[in-house]
């Protein structure tokens, strides 16, 4: 009982913090300035449909990048010795101490035309690129940005997955490739579940990488968001269709991944 | 264990670091305390000012980053300690950085501020809205120094809610070095031109890209007309495969580290550009532009009335008026500010261009309907994510029908097993 009363605060906070504008949003949605009720907001978001595939798809390319840079690695970094784990692990965080705007402007001057990269380039005679200002970058500060949401769960994840297990596969005949497939991949799903999530769930509303690495016409939902909100046109009731939509979009993606995840380790 | 005294140390330096910030942060108060009684404004009317003086009333103003002298630099006014130091109202000094930003807070309410400094077409959006106050103006005898042609601008015809603060146009930034062009040749034109692919930069904003587009059709920048507004978007749409970005204060970076040729930018930030890489000239195309006003004015909300228009007054006292045109570089309608610029700077023609150029071609912004507005913003979406060639439309729903077949697939699974373990 004396535990309960603990969590009244959060549990005030959930209410007032996400309960509450979840509620605004949905209300928004669904209605137009005088509040009357209306769905042609909702209708509306059906024009910016090109806008939406072109999220997901640059958010789905970014979680598997992630998914194949970080899963060789946070297998490497579970079979290290314990000294070496926590100082590698300092390093993939080391980046996140950093802010995210900053991070991001960064790539703006490696990647410029007359940028870093382009210049060593030029060096030995190639280029220059066309590196800012496409897909390709915005994918590469998604990437860059959320690779550590990736490494994290699957890394707690694989560190627990008990050595005598691996040397009971072996024992009983497993080569690397199927110990790696039938052994270590499926005791490792809960964490692949949820590096996704996290790194699709960013990734696919995100609208400052956009903006910096894909020089405005790379539009993203997250974009779109913005600019019902701070652009020229001010309508917060089409802002907040286009963001139900997307909450939509995220839980059906997230129900298909949590049919992978054991039922005791479902996310939603 | 050495580790752990390693991270004592490192938390020490920063503590460190942190405690010495703070110090220097406290001498530099108090020397601009010191630098700033030294200091002797004149004012004509004394009286005035000491009005509200031991009221202990203070004021919130909220304006543009980077758009009031700070006394940061040597020889120059702080002008909100002055005006705390003259009448005694203190002074709440934020910052945004977008017409919408500001009109997205006073609409959302919540937020009072007492001034506000909108461009045009803002302050008459915000007029028909009832978001912004007429203004007393014998409560700001100062307002004679504005000049007659910044009076009376078509967003408030009457100029009964606002006193001009500073103006200014748009124009076409270069590279010298790699445009070897006359400046009276260089025209809107040249950001549509296919030699410079890919080294142009535009506006990421509908109003001042449409803007560009309607100047080269022959429109009115205020055009509502559809036909007018979609052969702007046309003219657009034509101009994307050659642009580098859209971008709007990213220009500086770009364009002064030299990563494109061409933007358009507005008059008083080219300047300071300009100030750091020598090779960029700025040029007001000959064939129009647009002028654009910042006035100051006070909101619906304001608590502060008189006291606003009192802060209104002082910023337009010669003086104040002077060491802020001085300090933004921007150009200023205040008539003696005017005449105590140097001589160079009143000729100058990128600050103060040619009169007849302002008088007959350019125009000033004013709202446009809400019509309009969502016009033109869709056509702007649509032109910005008008996709390329190679299109996968029929991406999502593939990819959805996928996830729906795994859905499916992984439940019958799960349900054969599930009676296969009964067994």
């Amino acid at each position: 009982m004396k535990l309960k009363a603990f969590s009244a605060p959060y549990l005030v906070w959930m209410i007032v913090f996400i309960v509450v504008p979840l509620l605004m949003v949905v209300y928004f949605a669904f209605t137009t300035d005088n509040g009357e009720f209306t769905l042609e907001y909702i209708s509306d978001v059906g024009q910016y449909a090109n806008i939406f595939m072109r999220s997901i798809w640059l958010a789905i390319i970014a979680t598997i990048i992630c998914l194949v840079v970080a899963y060789p690695l946070s297998y490497m970094l579970s079979r290290m010795s314990k000294h070496t784990q926590s100082t590698m692990l300092m390093i993939v965080m080391l980046p996140m101490w950093m802010n995210f705007l900053l991070r991001t402007y960064a790539w703006m001057t490696l990647l410029g035309n007359n940028g870093i990269i382009n210049q060593l380039l030029g060096m030995i005679g190639l280029g220059p690129f066309k590196l800012i200002n496409t897909e390709g970058a915005v994918v590469l500060g998604m990437v860059y940005n959320y690779l550590p949401f990736m490494i994290l769960p699957l890394y707690s994840v694989m560190v627990k997955i008990d050595k005598s297990v691996i040397e009971a596969a072996n024992d009983l005949g497993c080569n690397s490739f199927h110990t790696m497939f039938r052994v270590i991949f499926p005791l490792s799903l809960p964490g692949v579940t949820s590096g996704i999530t996290m790194v699709f769930v960013p990734a696919i509303s995100t609208f400052i990488i956009s903006r910096m690495l894909g020089g405005g016409s790379n539009l993203l939902i997250g974009d779109l968001i913005e600019m019902q909100f701070l652009g020229n046109s001010y309508n917060p009731h089409l802002g907040a269709a286009i963001s139900m939509v997307l909450m939509v979009i995220i839980l059906v993606i997230m129900t298909v991944m949590n049919q992978f995840s054991p039922d005791d380790q479902v996310l939603i | 264990m050495k580790k752990k005294y390693f991270s004592i140390f490192a938390s020490f330096l920063v503590i460190a670091g942190m405690l010495s910030a703070c110090s220097v942060e406290e001498e530099t108060e108090v020397e601009e305390e010191e630098e700033f009684e030294a200091q002797t404004l004149t004012v004509e009317d004394m009286e005035y000012y000491t009005r509200f003086k031991d009221a202990g009333i203070s004021i919130n103003v909220y304006n543009w980053g980077e758009y009031i002298s700070t006394g940061a630099d040597e020889g120059t006014l702080n002008v909100n300690a002055e005006f705390t130091a003259l009448t005694g109202i203190k002074v709440n000094y934020t910052n945004y950085a977008t017409n919408e930003e500001l009109y997205a807070k006073l609409k959302g309410g919540g937020a009072t501020y007492d001034i506000i400094i909108p461009s045009d077409y803002m302050i008459s959006k915000m007029i028909k809205e009832n978001l912004i106050q007429k203004l007393d103006f014998g409560n700001i005898p100062n307002f004679k120094y504005i000049m007659e042609n910044y009076r009376n601008q078509d967003y408030d015809p009457l100029n009964e809610y606002s006193v001009p603060y500073t103006w200014g146009t748009v124009g076409i930034i270069y590279d010298t070095t790699m445009i070897d062009m006359n400046e009276e040749d260089i025209d809107w034109d040249l950001l549509w031109n296919e030699d410079y692919a890919d080294q142009i930069l535009m506006f990421d904003n509908p109003r001042d890209a449409f803007a560009i587009a309607e100047i080269m059709c022959g429109y009115s920048l205020n055009t509502e007309s559809e036909k007018e507004l979609k052969e702007a978007a046309e003219k657009l749409k034509e101009q994307k495969s050659i642009v580098q970005g859209y971008v709007m204060d990213e220009i500086f970076d770009k364009m002064g580290a030299g990563e494109a040729l061409i933007a358009p930018y507005y008059a008083g930030d080219a300047l300071t550009i300009m100030d750091e890489n020598e090779d960029l000239n700025f040029v007001v195309p000959k064939s129009g532009t647009n002028l654009f006003i910042d006035a100051m004015c006070i909101p619906t909300c304001a608590k502060q009335k008189e006291a606003a228009e009192m802060y209104i007054n002082f910023m337009c006292e010669p003086d104040i008026a002077f060491s802020n045109i001085d300090y933004i570089c921007y150009s200023t309608p205040h008539s003696a500010a005017f005449e105590m610029l140097d001589e160079e700077t009143q000729n100058d023609p990128i600050s103060y261009p040619d009169a007849e150029l302002i008088a007959s071609k350019s125009e000033v912004f004013v709202n446009l309907s809400d019509e309009a507005n969502k016009l033109m913003q869709d056509l702007w979406t649509e032109m910005k994510s008008a996709e390329d060639e190679n299109t996968n439309t029929l991406f999502v729903p593939v990819f959805l029908l996928v996830c729906i077949g795994i859905i499916i697939f992984v439940l019958v699974r799960r349900h054969i097993k599930n009676k296969k373990d009964i067994f």
